[in-house]
Formats: C-alpha cells, structure tokens, sequence
C-alpha cells in the first residue's frame, strides 16, 4: 500500500510541475526577471503548493505516525551555516541560468528535449561531486537531504 | 516572453502541495525532489532506494499524461546552449547536495513546517537567481 502512495504522490508532483509550466525554463526565468517581461505565475504555484502543505502538515502532525510507515522522518539539523547558504546559493545560481530546478527538470524527461537529458545527467554529476567533496570532509556524514 | 497562467498555476500548485501531504501523510517522507532524485544515484538497492524509484517513475507518469492533456511541449524553450545547460546542471545538482534541499524539499515542505533552515535557504537561492538573471538578461545582456 506504501508504494502506491508514493507512486501517486509521485504523480500528483510530476502532473504539478508540468500543469503550473514549471517544466519550461523560459517560463521559470520569466518569473525570476522582474525587471523584465515578468511572469508571476510562479507566484501562485508556490502560494498554492505552500497553502495546501501548510494546511495539510497541521493535521497530519497532530497524529503519531504516518498511515503506512513507523514514524514521520524530518530533518532534525537546526544549523543555519556556511554549507546550507552557499549551497542554497550555488544552487540559486545555477536555477537562474538555466531555468531548471531539479524536479521539473527530471519530469521534463518525457518530452524528450536533449536540453532536459543533458541537464539531468550534469545535475546527477554534480550531485555525486557534491557528496564525494562531503565525504572527503566528514567520513561520518549522512544527513537527511529534502 | 511567456503568458500569466493563472489558473494552471493554481492548480499545478495544488498537485504539487497534495503529493507533498500524501507523502508526508502516508509515508512520512518529505518530498523534495533534489533529495529523492540524488538518493537514486547510489548502488546499494534497498528500501531506501525503492520508494525514491517509485517516486520518480510516479514524476514521470504524472508529466507524461498531464502534458499530452494540460501541456503544449512545443512551448519550452531553454536558456543558452549546451554550455550554459551543464553549466547549470552541475550547479543544481551541487547546490541542492550542500543546501540539503531545493524549491519543493525547502521552498514547499521544509516552509510548510516553519523551518528556519528552509526560510533561510530559500531566501538565499531565490535572491541569487532573481540577480542571476538580472545580470545575464539586463547586464550582461546574454
């Protein structure tokens, strides 16, 4: 039963990302230019995305636990430090020249575009890159990544 | 330029925000794309890599029939050439790995709970884009 959850979960944010248009880049960077041809869809796709979490999160944390697994898993770290920042950053300027954060990025796969592939397969190295570096670092590290 | 879409807007916000609640609800998982996609590129096959496959197969499936009903493919257009495309690739994957989290883990969920971490992330990199492409678009003039 847990998987079908997730695999309809996963639907509802594949079919949201592609619906609201966040699959197409020049639309995100239309919303980002707000010295330009501004586009605020954007806007109401994180206003509606943020009210229905919000509103949903306040009822399911007055229970204990999920309905299909042991317990809710949050991330625990509270530290507002120099990784999270320049992570955040890095990753602000990387969705400014190219219009992709990575869910859109990954369900714009289906339309078949080399742009998408080619974006997918440099976020998927980056990634890798990003852990090895962490790795390097802290030989303990394995914190919980939303 | 690209249109106001309004009400595709809402409604693809809404999906996004329910699969958030349903995951959260019936898995107890944060969904943030950036964490579950990375959590593919590994070669241990557990649990811990089952339910992110079947997380992103669902991303798939929900964008591949959505876009033949809601969509019009032929309107994406990207930004740049291949360079720019891996340029910003690479950061993406980076970033999200060393910020813990992108616009949905940060930007819906982690907000979604109050977190300060997320507010502080999603401040910072929605400011960095917003001047990234004011300086490429109005600056540099790219």
């Amino acid at each position: 039963m847990e998987k079908l959850i997730v695999l309809v979960s996963g639907m509802l944010f594949g079919a949201g990302v592609t619906i609201s248009g966040m699959v197409n880049p020049m639309k995100v960077l239309n919303f980002l230019d707000i010295f330009g041809p501004w586009d605020p869809t954007l806007v109401l796709v994180m206003g509606a995305g943020l009210l229905v979490t919000l509103i949903g999160y306040q009822i399911l944390f007055k229970r204990k636990a999920p309905w299909f697994a042991p317990s809710f898993r949050l991330p625990t770290s509270q530290d507002i430090d120099a990784k999270l920042l320049g992570g955040a950053a890095l990753f602000g300027l990387g969705w400014g020249l190219g219009g992709f954060c990575p869910g859109p990025a990954v369900a714009s796969l289906v339309f078949g575009r080399m742009e998408s592939i080619t974006f997918v397969i440099a976020m998927a190295a980056g990634m890798i890159l990003a852990r090895q570096i962490q790795k390097l670092q802290r030989p303990k590290a394995g914190q919980i990544s939303s | 330029m690209t249109e106001f879409t309004p009400l595709a807007g809402l409604l693809g916000g809404s999906l996004i925000g329910l699969s958030a609640v349903l995951l959260m609800g019936g898995y107890g998982r944060i969904a943030g794309a950036s964490g579950i996609f990375a959590g593919l590129l590994t070669l241990s096959f557990n649990t811990e890599f089952g339910w992110r496959f079947i997380f992103i197969a669902g991303v798939l499936i929900g964008a591949a029939v959505s876009g033949l009903i809601f969509f019009d493919a032929s309107s994406l257009a990207f930004n740049g050439g291949p360079l720019t495309t891996i340029a910003a690739g690479l950061l993406v994957g980076i970033g999200t790995v060393l910020g813990s989290g992108c616009t949905s883990g940060h930007g819906i969920c982690g907000l979604s709970r109050f977190s300060t971490r997320s507010l502080a992330a999603t401040s910072t990199f929605m400011a960095v884009a917003i001047l990234t492409v004011f300086l490429t678009r109005h600056v540099l003039g790219a």
